[in-house]
């Protein structure tokens, strides 16, 4: 039997989908950890990078905290985190996961407020908007598009970052991965093979849902500009 | 829980130790070795793929969706996912398994970045080329290529950085490089100065070896310091 067909035996026992641990145990603890970890990034980022935009300062900043990020291995965060006053478990691993968040959520942010065109920006000082109702009705609308490729590009990093918590034994999808090399590609090659079936499905999945949310949110005169934003965005980090 | 915690209370386990170093230093330096040797060999291959997929995107602009959402998509399935397509088939002793996702990733990076520098290239730079005769081929390698090193650059930076810190998870099937220390040192009743070590050469690495690409981009783009 090759890996190819131990795989699909492994996707068709149904056991292997509802014991404890299985694939549904895992999924939910995948879903579970992204999600807190990218509520975590949103949080932290929108309002800092929000705020920068609006200010017109720290762009610096923002360079240099998806520099940083990019620079630092996954698995360092992964293994350090647990070891500090975090303690182990999933709190460690849902911040280490935020912090891969940051960047694209703090650069779109920012750039999605700096965009905003000055004369746009004048009419409505012009008009005498202060600058929360300038913030609020004027900056913040016209940067949706910007917040939201942000929101996807950080969500679909986390969810497969998350992947990587089995290193640590975090539990998510990875785990099926980790186990089965643990075991050996000869005893387990279907099982490690269906494992990076489901994390790579899922990637797809989110990615695909998202986007599909990020044109439904998008303000319809804004929408010519999603394409820009795409490509500005992805270059943020790898998982 | 209590009993675990009991016990490495007592045992010193600092988060730095050059003794740790001293008397480890033959086992950091070939996981460095291993680290730079798996970067470079991944970059590389990368840049020998990716800049050629460019140039054919630019050339035949319907093929340059294509192009880029393919690597697009091989940018969003998880490194981990791709380890475990790629070690099966390829072997999950070999650091050729880690090698081939690491390429993949890098893909992406290069071949946006060298695309948007040649889509830079000013339309009237082209247009005096041709005039001048240049045939296809010319052009490229004479006006269009160098004039979209900035782009290229700058791809060649984002891919270095990242693969620096993505070679870490070849861990997983002991060809890591540093990673090997970090993960090693986790499992090893949580070592904190082998981690340490592993992460802070890994971000020294990254560090350098993207001081030495901006380095060099200066060094062969003149122009655009003139320029500002």
């Amino acid at each position: 039997m090759n890996i190819v067909q131990s795989a699909w035996v492994y996707l068709n026992d149904p056991l292997n989908w509802t014991n404890p641990g299985g694939i549904l145990d895992r999924l939910g603890e995948h879903l579970t950890i992204s999600a807190a970890a990218v509520a975590i990034g949103c949080v932290v980022a929108l309002p800092l990078g929000v705020w920068l935009g609006h200010s017109g300062r720290g762009g610096g900043l923002v360079v240099l905290v998806s520099d940083l990020t990019l620079a630092i291995p996954t698995i360092a965060l992964l293994t350090i985190l647990p070891l500090t006053i975090l303690g182990f478990g999933k709190p460690p691993i849902i911040v280490a996961l935020a912090v891969f968040a940051l960047p694209p959520l703090l650069s779109n942010a920012y750039t999605g407020i700096r965009q905003v065109d000055p004369e746009t920006r004048d009419a409505a000082k012009g008009m005498g908007l202060s600058g929360m109702q300038l913030l609020r009705r004027v900056e913040l609308p016209l940067a949706i598009p910007y917040l939201a490729a942000g929101f996807r590009t950080a969500a679909v990093q986390v969810v497969a970052t998350t992947a990587l918590a089995s290193y640590v034994n975090g539990g998510g999808l990875g785990q099926i991965i980790a186990s089965g090399f643990g075991l050996g590609i000869s005893a387990a090659g279907g099982q490690i093979l269906a494992g990076g079936v489901l994390v790579a499905a899922l990637a797809l999945a989110v990615e695909g849902i998202l986007a599909l949310v990020e044109r439904l949110i998008t303000p319809a005169p804004l929408r010519p500009l999603r394409r820009k934003t795409d490509r500005q965005t992805m270059a943020t980090g790898a998982a | 829980m209590s009993l675990r915690d009991l016990a490495y209370q007592d045992a010193a386990n600092p988060w730095f130790s050059w003794d740790y170093i001293r008397t480890n230093s033959s086992t950091i330096l070939d996981a460095l070795g291993e680290h730079v040797t798996l970067t470079a060999e991944a970059v590389a291959v990368a840049m020998v793929v990716a800049v050629p997929l460019a140039v054919v995107a630019y050339w035949f602009r319907p093929l340059s969706g294509p192009i880029l959402a393919l690597s697009g998509v091989l940018y969003t399935i998880p490194s981990l996912a791709l380890l475990a397509f790629i070690a099966p088939a390829v072997g999950p002793t070999k650091s050729t398994s880690v090698l081939i996702g690491l390429v993949l990733y890098a893909l992406l990076l290069i071949v946006r970045n060298t695309l948007a520098g040649l889509n830079q290239v000013p339309s009237e730079a082209k247009d005096a080329a041709t005039g001048m005769g240049y045939g296809r081929w010319g052009r490229l390698l004479r006006v269009d290529l160098p004039l979209a090193l900035p782009g290229i650059l700058t791809g060649l930076r984002l891919a270095t950085v990242s693969t620096v810190a993505l070679v870490t998870i070849g861990a997983l099937i002991g060809k890591g490089g540093l990673g090997n220390l970090i993960l090693g040192g986790f499992q090893n009743n949580f070592f904190k100065a082998q981690i340490t070590t592993g992460t802070i050469l890994c971000v020294l690495l990254a560090l350098l070896l993207d001081l030495i690409l901006i380095g060099t981009g200066r060094v062969l783009t003149p122009w655009t310091r003139r320029a500002r």
